[in-house]
Parts: C-alpha cells; structure tokens; sequence
C-alpha cells in the first residue's frame, strides 16, 4: 500500500486544495456556496403519502437542489428491499414478544431510510450503522443472522466489518460517526474514492462526537454523508428539547458544508438526494449532512412505553405516512410493479423472515473460552490464568 | 507475541527478563567501540517515530500541534517536514476526534500513532478509549485490529499548572483490552515505541513528561538491530519487567517518572548498608508477575512507588498481586508510596504531593527489619 508522497507543508494563508474542489463542483450549479451549503426551504418530497408523484416545481427543489427520479428498475429493487425490511422488522419484534430474542430496536416506520442508505453506495464504499439500522446493514447485503448476534446475545457483534464494509452497530451515541471519518480520511490518503455513509438519529446530534466528527470531515474535506434520521424521538425526549436549530440540516453550514432534508418516508425522494450527495462527495467536494424526517412508529425497544411520552393521534397520523404504502401505490401506478412482482416479492420477504424464525429458534452453543480469545490479538499470561479457571470451574460443575 | 526475550548479541540476559540490565550492558559494550551517543527521552522516542515511518508508510502521525510545531514537548519534531503533510498532520482541537478517527484509519489500512498533549486532556476521549480503542478486537470476535498507539505525555514533577500534570495510567490499565506501556529510561524509549507501533493491539503509550529531557548514553544502532532482529523473530519486549539495580534486602518496584527516583533511594541506601533491587515495570499491561514475584521471593520485602494516587491504582494492583503470589516469603507487610489523593497541587505545592527519596526510605524502614533473623 503506497500513500501519495505528499511533501506540501500546510501555508496557512491558502486555502485547502478541498476547498478548491468544493467551489468547483458548486460552481457547475450556478448557485453560491452558501446557497450550495443551505438546505432547501422545505424537505425534498418526491412521491406524496397518497403515491402520488409530486409535481417537479413543488417537490422543494431549488436552484442547485435537483434531483432526478431513478429508474424503474432501481426503484423495484429498492421496492423488494422496502418489503423485506419491513418484514424483518415486524419478524424480530414478534420474536421479542415471545422470547426468542433479548431485543429488537425496531426501525419500523423508517425502512425507507434503511434501505436508500443501503443501496446508495457503492460496494467499496462503507457505512457506518447505529443499532436501529439492522435493516440498512441486511439490505447492504450482510447475512441477517450475523445481524442479529447482537439482539440474541451471543456475542456484541456478529460480521466481520471488512466483508462487506459495514462498521459495527454502534451504540454509544456518534462515536461511530468518527470511525466512518477515519475509514474516509486513509482512503482519501491512499488516493482511492472511497465514499462513507456514517448514520445517526436526531437525539445524538446533541452529542459531542457529533460535532467533532462533521467538523473534521469538512477541514480534511472528506467524503463522508452524514445521515440523520430524524424520527422525532430520543427514546421519550423530544426534537424540540435536543435543538433549537431551524432544522437539524442546517447544521451543516456551521461546518462548512452541505445540508440537505428530505421526506424519510419517501424511498424515491431519499435514493434520489443520497444517490446525488455520494456522487458529489465522490467528486471531492466535501462532506455532507442529510436530514431525514421520519417517525419511529414503535417503542424505542420492548422496554420502553411509549404511550407515557406521546399521544396516539400523533402516531395515527404518521400511519398515514408510512413509506411502504405509498412506494406500493406509487410503483403499481405508475404501471412498475405487477401482481406477479408483488407476489415475487412477497415470498421473498417471507423467506427471509423464516430464516430468522428458524435461525433464531435454534438454541446456539456458546463458547465460554470464547471470552478470553478477542481481548488481544494474542493470549497474555494474565489472561490464560483467569482462562485456566473458568475451564476448571466449568469442569467441575460439569463433574457434579 | 512471544514472552520470550530473543537473544540478540545486544540483549543476551543473564537474568531473565532482566531487559534494563542488558541494555546497560549494550550500552557498555557499545562505548567501548565508540557507538554510544548521548540521547534524551524526547529525542528517543522522535526517533523511533522517524524509523517507524520510514519502514512502513501505514504509519502516520496526527494530533494537536504535531506538524509545524513539533508537538509542545518537540516529541514530534521534524516528522512533517521529513514526512509529509500527509503522513504527519495537525487536527483540529478534540481528542475524541482525534482517537475516534484513529479507530477508522487503523481499521482502514492505517497504523497511526496519534499525540494527546497532555494527560488530563486525554479525557475528552475517554469514551472513544474505553468503549471502541479497548474493545473493537473483542466486540468484532477478533475480525478487526486496531492497531494504534495512543501518546500520552503524564505526570508531574515540572511545575506545570492545573490539568498538566495528572497520573492517569489507572483508568486505561483498568480497561480491558488496552495494552499500557511506560518508559523510564532514554533506550526503553526507543525500544518500547517501536514495538508500541508494531502491536496490533492499541497501546497507551504512557510519557513521563519529567524525563523527556533526561540523557543517558544509548547505542542507537544497537537498539536499531535489537528491534530488527526481535521483529524477524516474532518477539518483543512487551510485558516484560527490568532489573534496574539488584538488590538483596527488599524489592522497589516502580515505573515511568518513579524509576529515577527509586534508584536514587537504593543509592543512599546502598550508602546506609542496605541492598535495594529496584523493578522497572515497564508494561503496566500486560504485567509481569514473574519478575516481580521472582524477586520479591527472594527479598521478602517490598515497597511500590508510584506517583500516581494511592487508592484504587495501579500501586494497588501490584500490591494485591504480590500478596496473592509471595504470601509466605514476605517478612513484612507490602507497602506502597504514592501520591496523596488529593487533586494535583498547584507547582509549589507539588514536591509536598511527590514519592521523593525519604518518603521511599522511610517505608523501607517501616519494613519490619526487627524481625530479621
């Protein structure tokens, strides 16, 4: 592995060569790049909750704003992955309820957003996920029983981050995002175009990492999309209480890069703005943050309640919203997907559903020397000792 | 990695694990063919960081003031203008940034070494340290390895105002997964900073700052050859204790900036007639219970000397682990000299704070010699 010998020594007086780039790649929009870096008016909303296609001078585009609708055969695909997500979700919460698994932080409501992560990228490309996005992590193509090691509580993790360069689902709120900055900044070194997509909610732009992480994406200018689902709710807090920003996309201007919302529960209008944020930052201009709105329909796990926090009606009419009614009304509209698609797809969903069923019902050994195995990439005397007891513990109470 | 010592020419010990020794032995064999050069800590340890950049492009150097500047302590002197902007950068000021980042590269490709500038500032990343750095190779069933070394300079003993002085090796030898390396003398410097950056597991990388100006007379091209020769054989230093001075009597046992001041007692000591072995413990994690225990048993006392607080550390770690393991060779109750535990004082209080020489000889003498037989 060669990183480019560079042997420029910063000048503080000049700008860097990113921000160069960042002014190009604006320039060809015919916009400033503060128009550049301001989200839009209102959220991009490309196929209304009816599924119905919103027409293009009200979809919230602006100049330097414009999206185009991907093609049929993309949107089908991204259909599919809609479907299963969807049954994933309800799958493992059902597998919750009756015990079979520890927990299940559902992202019902925001498969939308899940499955337009996933397929934004490119195979080199990474993403960054939190442990709500176990439907982006499936849909990007990682066996869904490796994904659910975590929630059965067999191990913290269950892929191997390199195979399909999925980070770790994350749980301490936004540290992550740093580690997706990092894995862009030694691509950026080697010279290979790399694009990271590092996910968070609403509530966790409150913390630190948060900040630390798009402001150094946008100093060593790396191509790094920061998704935000936005889903109202940080377990019981509300956005209100997080943020008093305009919106959580403005944000981005603060770092010196671009913000974008967009309607979460609209799968075109996501694959749309998140197809069109990678190709820029592939290009070299920068980091850019993407908001979108979205609504955790269910509790944020099986422990939580939320009726103590949140009035049905509200809920109610986010049923109205909900992404996978309106892709379906809008692709069988539009003459795209035919009953025997449907059908097709269906069947995939379920299959894939049994596959948790099956998997998740079958007890697994676990491995007690397993413990000591991952803690240093090779045994210490330390822990060898403490290894040597819990096999003796474990032989004698097997004698007994 | 090896707990073998591989027998370089340089290092070949009589006493195992008796790697301070040999290295003085090195360095006498080396003087007498005129290789031996003058060297500060600081200097040592830049030049690790030279070799290591200039043997594997992976390794890249980043922190606060680490490129221009050279770092506030010039640790990092030179590495941009020899290296590159690319391979050695200034970040903007986070330490959790700076650590956070580190974990992507290093699962990324990269092996960087990155600066905290001084230990209580390390605390901003503390959750990227003990939640990620410590546990990603577990967390990811050995999948990933980060290997990366994080430096930090600490404790006092320099005058230096609030937050610029604190012992903070507990929190990451407390931490499972983190390996915590400390030097005390101008060769382990180098020597523990180059296989610092070869592990694949993350090392604190623990700096007295005190002794970054401390000379000692090293053969740098002996210590070169020791480290090529101990990488083609797989082997390392790590988790092995030096023998800084034998002894008979009882057993010092310090590490990093109390070194000095433990062999400094045995020398009035040895005056007084009474033989004192000081251990360097050099790899907080992993320990080396054996030399420790190898000499204690032989001694049948010990006093542990840190500057670090007494209660819940790593003096207290190494007490408990010399009672569970020499019980019935002691004579004496182990005693530890520490730090009060009281917040860092202010720079003239601070030689009031420190273990000095006649806090240590005063324990020694508390070692219930009466009933010597």
């Amino acid at each position: 592995m060669t990183i480019s010998a560079t042997q420029h020594i910063p000048d503080a007086t000049e700008p860097p060569p990113h921000h160069r780039a960042l002014t190009e790649s604006v320039r060809k929009f015919g916009i400033s790049v503060e128009d550049y870096m301001l989200p839009a008016r209102h959220p991009i909303q490309m196929v209304s909750p009816e599924g119905v296609l919103v027409p293009a001078d009200e979809q919230g585009a602006q100049p330097g704003h414009e999206y185009p609708i991907p093609d049929e055969a993309e949107l089908l695909a991204a259909y599919e992955q809609l479907v299963i997500g969807r049954r994933v979700n309800d799958q493992n919460s059902a597998l919750v309820r009756q015990g079979r698994i520890a927990v299940y932080p559902s992202s019902h409501g925001q498969e939308a957003c899940q499955v337009a992560a996933a397929l934004a990228l490119a195979d080199g490309d990474w993403m960054f996920p939190t442990y709500r996005d176990s439907v982006a992590i499936m849909a990007r193509g990682v066996d869904p029983m490796q994904v659910m090691t975590s929630f059965r509580g067999t191990w913290h993790s269950g892929y191997d981050p390199h195979e399909h360069h999925v980070g770790i689902q994350s749980t301490p709120l936004t540290t992550q995002l740093l580690h997706g900055v990092g894995v862009a900044h030694a691509a950026k070194l080697r010279g290979e175009d790399t694009v990271v997509l590092a996910m968070c909610g609403d509530g966790a732009t409150s913390e630190g990492d948060f900040h630390e992480a798009l402001n150094f994406a946008a100093v060593f200018g790396l191509p790094v999309i920061f998704f935000v689902q936005n889903n109202r709710y940080a377990i019981s807090v509300p956005l209100a209480q997080q943020s008093a920003a305009p919106s959580l996309a403005h944000k981005a201007v603060g770092y010196g890069m671009a913000g974008e919302r967009v309607d979460g529960n609209d799968l075109v209008a996501l694959l749309s703005v998140l197809r069109r944020a990678v190709t820029l930052a592939r290009e070299g201009s920068g980091p850019l943050l993407v908001e979108a709105h979205t609504y955790r329909m269910q509790a944020h796990t099986n422990a939580d309640d939320a009726t103590r926090y949140r009035q049905d009606s509200e809920v109610a009419e986010w049923q109205e919203k909900d992404p996978l009614n309106r892709m379906r009304t809008y692709l069988t509209g539009q003459g795209v997907l035919r009953d025997e698609d449907a059908d097709r797809i269906d069947e995939h969903a379920e299959a894939v559903a049994a596959v948790l069923r099956e998997g998740l019902n079958t007890e697994v050994d676990v491995d007690p020397q397993e413990l000591f195995r991952h803690v240093f990439s090779s045994p210490t005397p330390h822990l060898d000792r403490q290894s040597a007891m819990l096999a003796e513990e474990i032989s004698r109470e097997a004698a007994r | 990695m090896s707990r073998t010592l591989t027998t370089s020419s340089a290092t070949t010990s009589a006493t195992d694990g008796d790697v301070s020794s040999a290295t003085a032995r090195a360095a006498e064999q080396a003087a007498s063919t005129q290789e031996v050069q003058s060297l500060t800590l600081a200097k040592a340890l830049n030049t690790a960081m030279v070799d290591a950049m200039s043997a594997d492009d992976t390794v890249i150097v980043f922190g606060e003031d680490v490129g221009m500047l050279g770092g506030v302590f010039r640790i990092t002197d030179g590495l941009m203008r020899r290296f590159g902007s690319t391979r050695c950068f200034d970040t903007p000021l986070a330490e959790s940034g700076i650590i956070g980042m580190a974990v992507g590269m290093a699962m990324n490709g990269m092996r960087p070494v990155v600066e905290m500038q001084f230990d209580a500032f390390a605390y901003p990343a503390f959750e990227q340290i003990a939640s990620h750095v410590a546990k990603m190779h577990n967390r990811t069933r050995g999948a990933v390895t980060l290997p990366m070394v994080i430096r930090i300079p600490y404790a006092g003993g320099i005058g230096g105002v609030e937050h610029h002085c604190d012992s903070s090796e507990a929190y990451y030898a407390h931490t499972a997964g983190l390996k915590v390396y400390t030097p005390a003398t101008v060769a382990d410097g180098y020597r523990m900073l180059r296989e610092a950056i070869d592990s694949d597991d993350p090392v604190i990388f623990m700096e007295p700052k005190k002794l970054y100006w401390s000379k000692d007379a090293v053969d740098l091209e002996g210590l070169r050859q020791e480290h090529t020769e101990r990488v083609a054989a797989g082997s390392s230093t790590e988790g092995r204790a030096g023998v800084a001075r034998s002894g008979t009597d009882a057993t010092l046992i310090a590490y990093g900036p109390s070194v000095p001041t433990a062999l400094a007692a045995a020398a009035v000591a040895a005056e007084e007639g009474r033989s004192l072995e000081v251990i360097d413990v050099r790899s907080i994690v992993p320990f080396d219970d054996e030399t420790v225990a190898a000499s204690v048993r032989r001694t049948g006392r010990a006093v542990v000397i840190a500057e670090a607080h007494g209660f819940a550390s790593v003096a207290s770690e190494i007490v408990a682990r010399i009672q569970e393991s020499c019980f019935h060779q002691l004579a004496a109750p182990v005693r530890r000299v520490t730090g009060f535990d009281i917040p860092y004082p202010a720079p003239k209080l601070e030689h009031y704070y420190l273990p000095g020489v006649d806090r240590i000889l005063d324990a020694v003498d508390d070692l219930q010699w009466e009933d010597q037989s």
